[in-house]
């Protein structure tokens, strides 16, 4: 099945939400991702003179909140067979993205669907997709597909295969604790 | 446990068993002061399994953490940008590039802007510092393309297993 989930509205970027000094260093503390250890809020609770229901508290708010999107296992794709990926940018009539967007949005094979400004005349592009597959011929397949599926066949766009990957780790929020 | 009642326990399992643990855990992971225990009991493995496949996995690099999955540019702003590099410089401005803590992705991809890489910091102003900072070191102008609007709700990936 290709289609993981009814698509159900977008997501418009927010002014940063003020963080206050605790909920920074949590962050800090946190986004290496959590300790390997039998109780990690503890461990982390320790670290910042939380106990650890504080800490398993703030991070329930954080996606209460939506600033943490999920908790969970994060997969690098290419050591995971997925050798291959194209980020495929559309060049969208400004009136049809959010009729259009969400239909892309909705295949389980494309990791991210977001608007970003054009920069004329150097930059048309204002939709951007990726798209991860085993091989590039299954990459090509699956956009052939999304084409069909969102009515996309007149729509100008381009796909950036990845050459060379020359750093990938999860982001850094806040300075590094130094421990 | 096994709730489901398929035992994944024997050898010839494993693998499944790692299978599941690698897909079933990316989103809904236990808020409980021990998820590693709670995960083996799904599973049913042992708490002491589930932290041997995952620092494994660690190692290898199949998984780069367990934890937060931040919004972006809700906890402090990032944006993608791109830049037009000669092929001959191209190495070494993306070394220039990498070493910014302040990168997390940077790739070479086929297009006449061959540099894509992200660029995170805590705050819009220190953001905009970091790009005129990356600009000056490489001498390379950033295409800057900040995220607008999300149409993506992250669920993980369903890995396919061939």
């Amino acid at each position: 099945m290709k289609v993981r989930k009814p698509a159900s509205g977008s997501e418009t970027v927010s002014s940063s939400v003020s963080l206050s000094e605790a909920d920074k260093k949590l962050i800090a503390e946190i986004q290496g991702g959590l300790p390997l250890v039998s109780r990690p809020y503890e461990v982390i609770g320790k670290k910042l003179g939380l106990s650890e229901q504080q800490v398993i508290q703030q991070i329930q708010l954080f996606l209460e909140k939506g600033l943490i999107k999920r908790m969970g296992v994060v997969v690098r794709h290419h050591e995971l067979g997925y050798r291959a990926n194209a980020m495929v940018v559309w060049d969208i009539a400004d009136e049809k993205v959010a009729e259009l967007a969400p239909c892309m949005g909705k295949f389980e094979f494309v990791n991210l669907c977001y608007r970003r400004p054009r920069h004329l005349p150097q930059w048309r592009y204002n939709l951007f997709t990726m798209i991860h597959g085993h091989d590039r011929d299954e990459v090509m397949n699956n956009l052939k597909f999304l084409i069909e599926q969102c009515g996309l066949e007149d729509t100008v766009h381009e796909a950036l295969f990845s050459i060379k990957r020359f750093k990938q780790r999860g982001a850094l929020y806040q300075p590094q604790p130094t421990s | 446990m096994a709730h489901d009642g398929i035992n994944y326990t024997s050898v010839d399992e494993n693998s499944s068993v790692e299978q599941h643990l690698l897909n079933d855990f990316q989103h809904n992971f236990p808020l409980s002061p021990t998820p590693y225990a709670d995960m083996g009991k799904q599973l049913g493995i042992s708490e002491e399994q589930v932290l041997q496949i995952l620092q494994a996995k660690k190692a290898a690099g199949v998984i780069s953490r367990v934890g937060a999955v931040f919004a972006p540019n809700k906890v402090g702003a990032s944006t993608l940008a791109a830049m037009a590099v000669s092929e001959t410089e191209l190495e070494q401005v993306a070394e220039q590039v990498s070493s910014f803590d302040s990168i997390n992705h940077n790739y070479q991809r086929e297009h006449e802007y061959n540099l894509w890489f992200v660029i995170t910091a805590a705050s819009k102003e220190i953001l905009a510092e970091e790009i005129k900072k990356i600009e000056s070191r490489t001498g390379y102008e950033i295409l800057n393309l900040p995220m607008l609007e999300d149409y993506h709700i992250d669920l993980g990936f369903d890995i396919k297993w061939t």
